[in-house]
């Protein structure tokens, strides 16, 4: 049976999950790289300037 | 001095004569005309998720640049400097960014099968890369000089035995691990990487599942 605990050894503080063990430090990383992921999907892209298409270039 | 008239002027010599033609011509052709350092891109790169590959890049580059100025103290020179204890941690952090980048730009090239439009070599020096850089970072680990890398070399040893490689790759050997993190796999890295780039470069960008493809003017 699996059951989620925080283990607190004198090296860190470690998520015990079943066969899953994991320092807490890691798991917080793990998580801020999904949130920094997420965010590069939704956060909108600021353009400096307007996009030309190449017919516009070429008719200026 | 005499000048030569009936020299053939560059790019008229005979190729199937001369290497260096030869060589020129196969450079030259590795992506199309202006794709080398384009300065207008798609407008489906109008997103941060495109920003991780360029991002890993720039960590790349600090951290050679820190792991040169690192060669030049020498192998103790962290321990015993504040000028090298802090080049150490602009090494260590830029590495840190370097992978947190990587996978990011990982995840993202995998949700949009970046494999797509002949781009499977692209995403496959990628998977390399990432693999190369592991086993780099692993042996900066094993290059500390200190308990921790004494410690790491003996927990590892096992491993590297079971796969059959410790006769010539001896995690114990702090010296030859220096060596392999220093030379050896920075090189394959850095070949690795710009063979990644050419391809992208070669390639183009893939774009988004449902956006049309500008290097095939066709639906991706």
């Amino acid at each position: 049976m699996s059951t989620l605990s925080i283990v607190t050894e004198s090296a860190g503080r470690y998520v015990h999950w079943g066969v899953v063990l994991i320092s807490v430090t890691n798991l917080l990383i793990i998580a801020a790289m999904v949130v920094v992921f997420v965010l590069a999907l939704v956060v909108p892209f600021g353009s400096g300037h307007e996009q030309a298409t190449d017919q516009e270039r070429r008719e200026p | 001095m005499t000048t030569r008239t009936d020299s053939p002027a560059p790019g008229d010599t005979d190729e199937a004569g001369s290497w260096t033609a030869r060589l020129r011509s196969r450079i030259v052709g590795l992506v199309p005309a202006g794709q080398a350092l384009p300065d207008r891109q798609p407008v489906y790169l109008a997103s941060w998720i495109y920003v991780f590959g360029v991002l890993t890049l720039s960590a790349l580059a600090v951290v050679i640049l820190s792991g040169g100025i690192l060669a030049i103290g020498g192998a103790a020179w962290w321990h015993v400097s504040s000028l090298g204890l802090f080049v150490n941690s602009l090494h260590l952090w830029s590495v840190e960014l370097f992978f947190g980048f990587m996978v990011i730009h990982l995840w993202g090239k995998f949700w949009m099968a970046a494999w797509r439009g002949g781009r499977a070599m692209t995403w496959i020096t990628g998977m390399v890369l990432f693999l190369a850089s592991i086993g780099t970072a692993f042996t900066g680990y094993l290059s500390q000089a200190n308990f921790a890398s004494q410690w790491i070399s003996a927990e590892a040893k096992d491993g590297i035995n079971s796969i059959g490689v410790g006769a010539f790759f001896n995690v114990l050997n702090p010296g030859q691990m220096l060596l392999w993190h220093v030379v050896l796999l920075p090189f394959g890295v850095g070949a690795l990487t710009v063979i990644h780039v050419i391809l992208v470069r070669r390639h183009g960008v893939v774009p988004p599942i449902d956006a049309a493809d500008p290097s095939t003017d066709k639906e991706a």
